[in-house]
């Protein structure tokens, strides 16, 4: 019988630890001036010291140190007053030099903390991730495995190998030991990422994309027997690529470990891919023996000792936590809390926030992101950032409605064809010769024209039977192919058969 | 070998797996008697282990070399591609990868 | 035209700038000593003669404009450890062999940019590792002194072209001693500058915290002017020096040591170094005397510590410095039969592709760095590099400069030691302090010893190289007047 999660919280309690890379927005690589545009032709973007050709030294990118520090301060940590680049030296081939310039025993960031806001049965409840560290390295280049049939034993296949994301910057984001969640541990994962990613796109230091790569989270999980004060042992996943992922992957981890406990087996130390499709994770390579990375100090690089002044600066210019400012928008809008929680789960918040910077009424703006296009974006399995939709364009639809240039109908038609593709509201309006009809002479000849055609539905409306309309306007409204505006057609109709 | 090597022959065959070296038998037993030989006369840098210093990894100490995040001239995949033992549509060819990334 | 392979560089530089002589005819006139004496040296891996050519009448183009360098014109040997751009680079390995760089060290960059003809690329101990050149893949070099013998390493091409003739100046790099200590044993002029003084971009990397290239001729003042040229900052290498280069050239011509102070290592003389070694240190220690230098003992205790130490981090350093050389990007590939993996190719091309005493310092420096033995050795070692830092500091505080001789021994003979890896390792046991240090030193020839040469060996402080070049070339007039020229006049001439 296979166990559920209920039966699982009930015996065990889990220990966290997440580790979290992010790919900077850096123009160049980490440590040379190669460009780092995503999707370039294979190859373009690499030089001897990407490339790790003989002779090729790597020099700090500058900017991505600055961005480094600014993600620690936002994380509350301390800034090491003189932290080194250090060695990890293993083989593969996505790797140009064989060994990763990182940092080992003197990270840039050390000791800080995220707080982030959970929904329990008892409420609103606030959960404190301690962050270990926070430190620089390099990304890998990209292999594309080719030929060959599904094994890995025929003898056609082989690797395709593209530099132009090797050297990349990255920062890695290491939680300490994540305990007391219980049976929130999923979600409190979850949220931590959320609020991560938000932390580091108010800084603008990366595009936080997952579905890109440009945030990648691993999930250690370990379970042991409720109150035994000891640490089980832990299985990382890795592969989880959106947040959602993140969420059933430490669930599904869970579940696992508790079966294989219940049974009086093993947990093994190993490294798990998460499967999308299924939500459980498939066994990848033993981690038993810990990998000999034979760390020592980058002897190519000099430390970094970041001025306490240029600290104090850049603490001084960070923005607004996303927390504090969820609050005063919340404050500003006038939203009620259940409201603002579903703003936030929608990811929402960024979005209305510029659609009203743009001219709309927060309301209204709400309205449109967390209805019509919150359900396309849930159809559609998107989040609203991916959907097609842009604040801008929302804004303009909220526009021209105000105007009385579109019903709140026709802006849906227009909000569907804009994600469909077809373009910006205006362009869709004049292609689709989407127009209300506003013109009163066109609309009363067209309401005369239903009323002649249907008598006796007209008379039941003169006797006082007002729902009657309704036939009568949905005639005006097919006649007019859905651009009246169906309020003004009710108001005039109303009227002219002596309901108004 | 001495009875009282410090490292053993299957040491010095672990660490040629290490290090990515298919050494031969002969030439495994050859090398693991020199290096043996190799790490008595180097041992004597322990009698320094105790002392009260920093270790030094770079002989002149300066501090935050580094460059501005401007974008330099890449090389041609042509030219990057040059010295490839094999390659395919821009890419470097390499045989298949059994293990798996870090 | 022959004699014009006897000049030094300065004095072609002259000619050529006056047009008394063009670079063609002095570069075809190397070219035509390569083509006489090197299949017996065997000092070139590679001879760019088209390319050195087009170089010579680019230089002749150069010439009479405005202020051009003053070394344009002048050919060079090249050490295959540098990347030069299109030229075959193997550094004197197997796995880089038939490899063309797509671009230039900062070192090539500069050299033509001053003009300077590059010939070709000599012969290495592979990757730089070895005492003798015996370890290239690609044949030893000899000795023009006596072609039995090792012209020393792992810079033994560099040096053994400049004793041959084949070219008046040579870049060389220096390590444990690979610059001096072959300048040592071939009568020619070698010096390691300050660490970070010269860019080690597209220097093959084998100790990155001790690696650095540096000039190489037969005269003093040939090699300050070629120290002015390759010496300087670089962008790209983040342990270059940013400060401006010290003049160097000014010294070797003021050459002036009046009033100096000149401390003997007290730990680098004695049992170890062969008689006529010795005395010929003793003879030129007492002609910088009679300059009005004073001499005086210093004791730096922890240089015997020194050997130990740099052959844990030479090689820690080296093992991850290596790891590149996988057959995926660049050179040698070997057992890709389309079934293996990479992983196995990558083996058995390191393998085939590495010369034992690489293979060597790859295990032994894998193993140092591993877990649980990071503290006993490469630690230690690490420690023991602040040690020997500090007795530098505290001998600078009395004395100028250090002196030594540059070897315990005069040239062995080929196949002498190449079985003993530790006798083998003890030539440089005078040189590598040096290097841990990071602090300049030259070697200059000081005399014969058994009909060899004999070097010796000065040291200045981290960022003083100027201070080398003012005693090497005040001891050097005085030799060269006993001598009637540079020591290499008198090598035998070689019987092809």
């Amino acid at each position: 019988m296979a166990l559920t999660y209920e039966d699982v919280i009930s015996k065990y309690e889990p220990s966290l630890g997440l580790e979290v890379h992010v790919e900077l927005n850096t123009e160049t690589k980490m440590f040379c001036g190669c460009a780092t545009v995503f999707g370039a032709a294979p190859n373009t973007q690499t030089c001897p010291v990407c490339l790790g050709m003989p002779g090729a030294l790597p020099v700090v990118n500058e900017k991505a140190i600055e961005s480094t520090i600014r993600i620690g301060l936002a994380l509350n940590c301390s800034i090491t007053p003189k932290s080194r680049f250090a060695r990890k030296n293993y083989f593969y081939p996505d790797m140009p030099k064989n060994f990763q310039i990182s940092q080992y025993d003197e990270p840039i960031c050390t000791n800080g903390y995220l707080d982030v806001e959970v929904e329990t049965d008892e409420g609103p409840k606030i959960f404190r991730i301690e962050i270990e560290r926070v430190h620089m390295e390099e990304d890998t280049g990209k292999s594309l495995h080719v030929g060959g049939a599904t094994g890995r034993i025929h003898g056609a296949e082989y690797s395709l190998l593209d530099y132009n994301r090797a050297g990349i910057p990255l920062v890695e984001i290491v939680t300490k030991i994540v305990s007391g969640t219980g049976k929130y541990a999923p979600e409190v994962a979850k949220a931590y990422v959320k609020e991560l990613r938000d932390i580091l796109r108010s800084l603008g230091v990366s595009d936080v994309k997952m579905e890109q790569g440009s945030l990648r989270c691993d999930a250690n999980v370990s379970l042991a027997p409720i109150g035994s004060g000891k640490l089980g042992t832990r299985s990382e996943t890795k592969n989880v690529n959106s947040l959602r992922s993140v969420e059933r992957a430490v669930r599904g981890e869970m579940i696992r470990h508790a079966g294989l406990l219940d049974r009086g087996e093993r947990v093994i130390q190993e490294t798990r891919h998460f499967q999308e499709d299924s939500g459980t994770t498939r066994s990848g390579r033993s981690k038993e023996q810990a990998e000999d990375y034979r760390y020592f100090p980058e002897p190519d690089l000099t430390p970094v000792a970041p001025a306490a002044e240029w600290i104090e600066k850049l603490r001084s210019e960070l923005p607004e936590k996303p927390s504090l400012r969820r609050a005063r928008l919340q404050s500003l809008w006038q939203v009620p809390d259940k409201e603002m929680a579903a703003l936030v789960n929608a990811g929402a918040v960024d979005l209305v926030e510029e659609t009203v910077a743009l001219g709309a009424d927060p309301t209204r703006a709400r309205g449109w992101w967390l209805g019509e296009i919150s359900r396309l974006a849930n159809e559609a399995e998107l989040e609203l950032t991916s959907i097609g939709i842009s604040p801008k364009d929302v804004a303009r639809i909220i526009e021209l409605i105000n105007s009385g240039e579109l019903t709140d109908k026709l802006a849906r038609q227009v909000v569907g064809a804009v994600i469909a593709g077809e373009g910006d509201p205006d362009a869709v309006i004049a292609t689709k010769g989407i127009k209300v009809v506003s013109d009163e002479s066109a609309l009363i000849a067209a309401i005369e024209k239903a009323i002649a055609a249907q008598p006796e539905t007209a008379e039941k409306v003169r006797n006082g039977h007002v729902p009657a309309a309704g036939a009568l306007i949905g005639a005006v409204m097919k006649e007019t192919k859905g651009q009246a505006d169906a309020a003004r057609v009710r108001e005039l109709l109303l009227g002219l058969l002596g309901q108004g | 070998m001495a009875g009282n090597s410090r490292i053993s022959r299957d040491e010095v065959a672990r660490i040629a797996g290490l290090a990515r070296i298919t050494l031969g038998d002969d030439e495994l037993t050859h090398l693991a008697g020199q290096i043996d030989g190799i790490l008595d006369a180097v041992a004597v840098v322990q009698e320094a282990a105790g002392a009260n210093v920093p270790p030094m990894s770079h002989p002149i100490e300066v501090n935050n070399v580094a460059r501005p995040d401007v974008i330099v001239a890449s090389l041609t995949p042509e030219d990057a591609l040059s010295g490839a033992p094999a390659s395919e549509e821009s890419r470097f060819r390499v045989p298949q990868i059994l293990g798996e990334e870090a | 035209m022959s004699d014009l392979i006897k000049k030094s560089a300065a004095e072609l530089a002259a000619l050529i700038a006056t047009g008394e002589v063009s670079s063609r005819e002095v570069t075809q006139a190397h070219l035509d000593q390569i083509a006489r004496v090197d299949s017996t040296i065997n000092a070139f891996l590679y001879v760019d003669g088209d390319g050195a050519l087009a170089q010579a009448d680019s230089a002749d183009k150069t010439r009479g404009g405005s202020s051009p360098s003053p070394l344009n014109g002048v050919p060079l040997a090249l050490k295959d450890v540098l990347a030069q751009k299109g030229v075959p680079t193997t550094c004197g390995s197997k796995i880089l062999e038939g490899w063309r760089p797509p671009y230039d060290a900062t070192v090539v960059s500069k050299l033509k940019a001053a003009g300077v003809v590059i010939l070709g690329k000599t012969n290495m101990d592979e990757f730089a590792m070895g005492s003798s050149t015996e370890n290239s893949a690609y044949g030893p070099t000899r000795n023009p002194w006596d072609i039995e013998r090792i012209p020393g390493g792992s810079g033994g091409g560099s040096a053994a072209a400049l004793a041959a003739f084949q070219a008046p100046l040579a870049i060389g790099t220096d390590t444990g001693g690979s610059i001096r200590q072959p300048a040592a044993v071939t009568g020619t002029v070698g010096v390691k500058p300050t660490y970070g003084g010269v860019s080690r971009y597209g220097l093959v990397a084998f100790s990155s915290s001790l690696d650095q290239a540096g000039p190489c001729a037969r005269t003093v003042l040939d090699t300050a002017l070629l120290h002015q040229v390759i010496a300087g900052h670089d962008p790209k290498d983040a342990t270059s020096i940013n400060a401006p280069v010290p003049d160097v050239v000014s010294a070797a011509k003021r050459a002036d040591v009046k009033g100096m102070k000149i401390g003997v290592v007290k730990e680098l003389t004695g049992d170890g170094y062969e008689k006529g070694v010795a005395e010929s240190f003793a003879q030129s220690l007492a002609i910088l005397e009679s300059l009005g230098a004073e001499i005086v003992e210093v004791s730096c205790p922890n240089f015997k510590y020194a050997l130990g130490a740099y052959y844990l981090i030479a090689p820690s350093e080296a093992s991850s410095n290596l790891a590149r050389f996988d057959a995926m990007r660049y050179g040698l590939r070997v057992g890709d039969d389309g079934k293996r993996s990479a992983e196995e190719v990558m083996s058995m091309t390191r393998e085939a592709g590495f010369g034992s005493e690489v293979k060597r310092r790859i295990i032994l420096g894998t193993y140092a760095l591993s877990a649980g033995y990071y503290d006993a050795f490469y630690g230690s070692a690490q420690k023991v590099r602040t040690l020997i830092t500090q007795d530098f500091s505290r001998a600078y505080e009395k004395v100028d400069v250090l002196v030594s001789p540059t070897t315990p021994t005069v040239a062995f003979k080929i196949g002498e030691k190449s079985d003993d890896p530790i006798a083998m390792y003890l030539n440089d046991v005078a040189t590598i302090p040096v290097n841990l240090a990071g602090v300049a030193s030259m070697s200059l020839p000081s005399g014969l010893s058994q009909g060899l040469p004999v070097g010796f060996q000065i040291i200045a402080p981290a960022m003083q190289d100027d201070r080398l070049y003012r005693v090497g070339g005040a001891l050097e007039r005085e030799l060269h007047a006993k001598w009637n020229g540079p020591l290499t006049n008198q090598a035998p001439e070689l019987v092809i």
